[in-house]
Parts: structure tokens; sequence; C-alpha cells
């Protein structure tokens, strides 16, 4: 019994150990990067800087209950959107459009919401929410389409779709649904239609439906024919046709149901906490999803522990600025140094001495095709 | 009947619209030539937009500290310098994740762009809000005599390539040299041949990461340059993620022109007018029924066209544009024991 706990630690370790291990060497080196730019401030050189920086970032993420609230209500589109980027990452598929998918889930669920402002909230939440979950797959369901029909390749087109769907939603904004009395192109009030607040100030329903997403897409992913599809086509389209599944099928149905999760995000953070849409609303989650989802190492539990890593960061931040005024930017930084780091594992190994792991499958999965390879028709 | 009252609405604002269309045009170019000589020998940069903010920010941040030391001029020239030395020094970063470590390149590229927000938006924060001083200077434009400027018809088109600073200036120059050494020179055959048959050009003798690095780095302080445009010609001061997409916009320009300098420009130079006809059609508003429709078309949309376009090139519904052959594969050699 104590052995096969052991073993079970041990292997959790083996998976965890890179991601973890980067996660502290970033925090080190962004560390140094406040302590050298502290040197330009008011305030002179300050080589204790980090220390109480990330001590109040501690405390604003994790110090209250409202606290330990804001980091779950960060987190949760996070998860969101992490399991947007991993799914695409286990077929084999970058999908960098979670930011424009997730600005289509929040304006549709902002417009739909707010046209049913008045009607009775056991109604309006869900319409609002399913709305934003469909636009997202909508946009997500594109350039997986043309993935599959013409071979674009999909990094190439959801740039460009994030790109020009935030010009379209502010036209949209600005001319189609604007709503009057405001000084500002924005959507109407949301009314009935955000989403009920279940604990203390702020924990909305949202946590929960994320949760609940981690452990849906874990059961999709290793326990249903429709994942396993997903997965073949991930590690080898050629051998997936030949066992007679459609990579093209598997593919453009990865793509839509990448950007209903990250239209979901989008219409959690919509519902839960911006509460109406306007031009310029930040699309933050986007990137900080496809960190979320690297670091989880594209497996729903990783993700989990990743966003709500990050969504500690982001909660935390405007309480580091305002004590000890280091820049909420520098937790931009760290997820750059995060990524550098996962990226390029060597140096991980070499600071902290682990031998290089034979290669797992499931690593291999998350290996993106650029677009010198095509998917063979 | 729209269409021609289209045309000759267009050659009645071309006056106005040509001077200001290589102006926007340049940092698209730039970026894209960026695009062009990294792709070409085989590596893909979606960073492009990182380090075009991050060399901005850089080209800035010299010319704002030297300006009141070493003069104008001086602190110009060295902000140029520092923004393209900036755009290099990324280049071998990357070179070194996608070469080197082999690392997924679509990855490198993000946290490229992911990294050049954070560190701008921190130091911007940091050092030059707080300063509360004015900017690093612009560099001018070259005026020329009046005489030139009302030449009938080729007024506006020397006013469009010569009355502009000297980044913009050298962008005709940069795009049709490096058209030039792409296609005619040992480096130009060089790289083709190592990002369409990397294996090929090794057993022949090339050495396929010096090459890459090579391209890397070069192509990359192209982008330096367009970072410095940016600040240092075009507007002046720095803004958080002041690039607002023409990096992303300089990779559907090199897609657009089929991973080709001459084509990624005129791309650029579409992409360009675009935005200027945006503006100026609120400005000079057309006469009957064509007024109504340009103005009835929103200038978001003016804004979302050059992307939607390359969906459109990209799925290959008009003229498919296909990428060199190894573009984005990291190379191994093999066999060695």
């Amino acid at each position: 019994m104590r052995q096969r706990i052991a073993r079970r630690l041990s292997a959790a370790w083996r998976t965890a150990s890179i991601p973890v291990l980067s996660t502290a060497l970033a925090l080190v080196v962004a560390g140094v990067v406040v302590i050298a730019s502290s040197a330009f401030t008011g305030n002179g050189f300050q080589p204790l800087l980090p220390v109480g920086a990330y001590l109040q970032l501690f405390v604003g993420a994790f110090g209250s209950t409202t606290a330990i609230g804001n980091t779950l209500v960060a987190a949760a589109p996070l998860m969101l959107g992490g399991l947007a980027v991993g799914l695409g990452f286990k077929a084999g598929l970058f999908n960098i459009g979670v930011a424009g998918q997730f600005l289509a889930g929040a304006f549709a669920a902002a417009v739909v919401g707010a046209s049913l402002a008045t009607s009775t909230g056991i109604v309006a939440v869900p319409t609002a929410f399913v709305a934003g979950a469909l636009a997202g797959a909508a946009l997500g369901f594109i350039p997986g389409f043309l993935k599959a029909r013409t071979g674009a390749h999909e990094v190439v087109t959801t740039i460009m779709l994030n790109n020009a769907i935030g010009f379209l939603l502010t036209w949209g904004v600005t001319d189609l649904v604007r709503a009057p009395g405001f000084s500002f192109p924005r959507t109407g009030d949301l009314g009935n239609s955000a989403l009920p607040i279940l604990l203390g100030r702020n924990l909305h329903i949202g946590v929960p439906i994320a949760f609940l997403a981690i452990f849906v897409i874990r059961w999709l992913l290793e326990r249903t024919t429709v994942g396993f599809q997903i997965r073949t086509v991930g590690a080898n389209p050629n051998a997936a046709r030949y066992a007679g599944m459609s990579p093209l099928l598997v593919i453009t149905f990865t793509m839509a149901l990448s950007g209903l999760l990250a239209g979901m995000a989008g219409a959690v953070q919509m519902l839960g906490v911006i509460g109406f849409y306007a031009s310029g609303i930040s699309a933050n989650v986007g990137f900080d999803s496809i960190a979320v989802a690297l670091l989880g190492r594209s497996n729903p539990i990783g993700i989990l522990f990743a966003a709500l890593l990050f969504g500690a960061f982001r909660a935390g931040a405007p309480l580091m600025q305002i004590t000890t005024s280091v820049p909420v930017e520098v937790i931009d930084i760290i997820e750059a140094l995060v990524i550098l780091f996962l990226a390029a594992e060597l140096i991980v190994r070499r600071v902290f001495r682990i031998r290089a792991a034979r290669a797992v499958p499931e690593e291999i999965a998350t290996v993106t095709r650029t677009w010198g390879e095509q998917v063979a028709r | 009947m729209i269409v021609v009252d289209f045309v000759v609405y267009l050659f009645t604002v071309l006056p106005d619209l040509l001077p200001i269309i290589l102006g926007l045009a340049t940092p698209l170019a730039l970026g894209a030539l960026c695009g062009v000589i990294n792709e070409r020998a085989g590596v893909v940069n979606i960073g492009i937009e990182g380090i075009m903010l991050w060399s901005a920010f850089n080209g800035y941040l010299a010319g704002f500290a030297l300006h009141d030391t070493i003069g104008a001029g001086p602190s110009l020239a060295l902000g140029i310098a520092t923004a393209v030395l900036t755009g290099a020094v990324l280049g071998l970063l990357h070179a070194w994740l996608t070469v080197t470590v082999r690392a997924d390149q679509i990855i490198a590229g993000t946290m490229m762009n992911i990294a050049a927000f954070g560190i701008t938006g921190y130091l911007n924060r940091l050092i030059i809000t707080p300063s509360g001083r004015g900017g690093a200077g612009v560099l001018g434009v070259l005026h020329l005599p009046p005489e030139v400027i009302g030449l009938p018809a080729v007024g506006p088109i020397i006013r469009m390539f010569f009355e502009q600073g000297p980044i913009a200036m050298s962008v005709v120059f940069f795009v049709i040299a490096i058209q030039l050494l792409l296609f005619r020179s040992r480096w130009g055959l060089r790289t083709r041949a190592v990002g369409e048959h990397p294996k090929a050009a090794d057993t022949l003798g090339i050495d396929v990461f010096k090459q890459r690095y090579l391209n890397v780095v070069l192509g990359c302080a192209f982008a330096g340059l367009a970072g410095a445009y940016l600040t240092l010609e075009s507007t002046g001061s720095f803004q958080n993620g002041m690039t607002g997409g023409r990096g992303f916009i300089a990779l559907a320009a090199m897609i657009f022109g089929r991973w080709t300098p001459v084509g990624a420009f005129l791309g650029a130079l579409m992409f360009g007018t675009a935005t200027a006809l945006g503006v100026v059609v609120n400005i000079r508003v057309p006469e009957g029924d064509l007024g109504q429709i340009l103005k009835s078309i929103p200038t978001f949309w003016y804004a979302a066209l050059p992307y939607l376009v390359t969906i459109v090139i990209l799925a290959g519904v008009v003229g498919r544009s296909i990428p060199p052959a190894a573009d984005g594969v990291p190379y191994e050699k093999e066999g060695r024991a």
C-alpha cells in the first residue's frame, strides 16, 4: 500500500516536475528583473523588493475569503480557456484564436443577456450563457472547417480572425446594439442575466461550471470514442486514417468544441464579472489560456492547477502594485518566462540537473504541427 | 456606374491619399520583410508583433534618455540603432529557441509576444510615465520645393515616396535589395534551399543551422526598424501595445505577397491604402449614391479587411498562397554517432 502511494507520487512528480520547476525559475528570474528595474525608480535600488512584492501577491490572492473568491473567479475563465487550448493540442491543433472566441462569446452573452435583462433568471442566465458558448463555437468552427477543407493553417487563420473579430465587434457595439443612455458605445445592463452569486461577495456560479468542465473534458478525452479519436489524430493523423477515422472530421469537431469552451470562458467573464460589452475589454484570458494549457501539459487536471495559479496571479497583482508599486505587468513577464522555460526544457534540466525523461506519448501529443506539414487528405 | 464613380473618386482623392499610404505601409512592409527572410529559411516567426513592440520601446527609451544630453539628432540616430539592435538580439533568442533547442516555433513566437507586451508595459509604468518628461522627438520629413510638389500627375507620386522620414523612404530600397538578393545572390539561393529542402542543402555543404540563425537575426533587425518607425518617426511617443496588431498584418502581407519581398510590399501598400481610405472617406465624402454607400461602410470594416482578405487567400478561394516546403519544421542532423 505504502509502496503504491510512493510509486504514484513519483509518477506524478515525473509529469509535474518540469512545469513546477519552470514556474519556480520564472518567479526567480522575474524577481531579478524587479530588482534590476528598481534601480531606475525614485526609490532607488531595492534588493529585497521581490520578496515583499511576492508576499503582497500572495496576500492579494489568498489573504481573505474575498481574495480567495477573487482568485477562483479569475481562474474560472482560465480553466475554460486552458481547456480550449489544451483540447486543440491533443488533436495536434494550435488554437491561438481563444482570444477572439472569448470576445465573441462575451459579446453574444452581453447582447442576449441585456435583451433578457427583465426575464426571470432561470431563463435569462442559461440562454445568455449558451449564446456565448455557441458564438465561440461558431468562430472556432471556421478555422477548423477551413483547415479540413482547404488546408489553411489554423494558426494563421485564428490569428487573423482574432484581429478581425475585434474590429467587427467594435462595429457591432457602436452601430448595431449600442444601448441608449450611455456616454460611450456599450451594451445594456445585464439585470437578471448576471450569473448568480453563490458565496461571499463575488463567487459566481461560473466557478463550479468551470470545475465541472474540467472533469467533463477529462472524461471525454479518456473515456469516450471521440476522445480516443482526438488523441489518435493528434498523435498520428495517418494512422488514424488507416484505422478508419476521419482526421478532417475530427479536426473540424475539435476546433468547434475548442471554440465552444473559449466562448464559455467569454460568457462566464461577461455575465459574472464585466457586465457589459464595450470596445477594449480585456482579452487577456486568450493569451493566459495558452500559458495555462502549456503549464498544465494539456491535461485537464494539470490545467485546473495551472488556471488556479494564474488566477491567483491575476487576482493578487493589483494589491501588489498598490502596496509595493511593482507594476502588474510583472505577471505577463512571469507568464512569458514560464512559457520560455517550458518551450526550452533544457534550461530547466540544466539548472536543476534533471535527466531527460523518456518521451511519454501524452507529451508527444501536445506538439503542434506548423505550416510546413499538412494533413494528407 | 457605381464602380466608375468609385474610380473617379479614387483619382480625385489620390493626391491626399498617396502621401500617407507609404507611412501607413512602412511598419507592415518592414515586418513582412522580417517574415519573408525568416520563413524563406524555414523558420516561422509569429513573434514579429512582439519584436516590433519591444524594439519600439527600447528605441524610444534610448532616444528619451539621451535627448537632453546629446541633442535631438544624435539621440534619434542612437534610438534607431538601439531598436534595430533590440530586434536582432530578440532574433537571436528566437533562432536559439527554434534552431538549436528545436522548440515549437509557434510557442516561441507566442512567448515573444507576451514577453514584449509585459516588459514594455512594466518599464513604461515604472520609468517613462512617472518621469513626466517630453518624448524623444521625431525624425523630420523631407520637405520638397513647391515646384516639385506642384508638378501635374507625378507631383503626388514624388510626394508619396520622397516627402517622408528616413525610415519610410528606406523601405523601397530595402524591398528591392532583399528581392534581388533573395533571387539573385548566393545568400538568397542558400536561404531558399534551407527553407525548401534542408537535407539536400546540408548534403551540398550548406550549414543549415548557420543559415537559419543568420536569416532570423537579419529579419528581426528589420522588425526592429519597424518598431523604430512607430516611436521615433511616426508618433514620437510610446503607448502600451501600440503596435496594435501591425505585426500580424505584416504576416498577412507576407502571405498575400506569396513570401516574396515585392509581393509583400504590395500587400502592405494595399492594406495601408485600405486604412487610409477608411480615414479619407469620412473627411472628403464623395457625392451622390457613392457617398451614401462608402459612408455606410463603417471604418471598422476597413480595419478588419486585411485579416479577412488573408483568410480568403489562405483558403485558396482566390489564388492559393503556398509557403516554403520546410517552413516551420526544425532541422535535425541525422546519423551522428
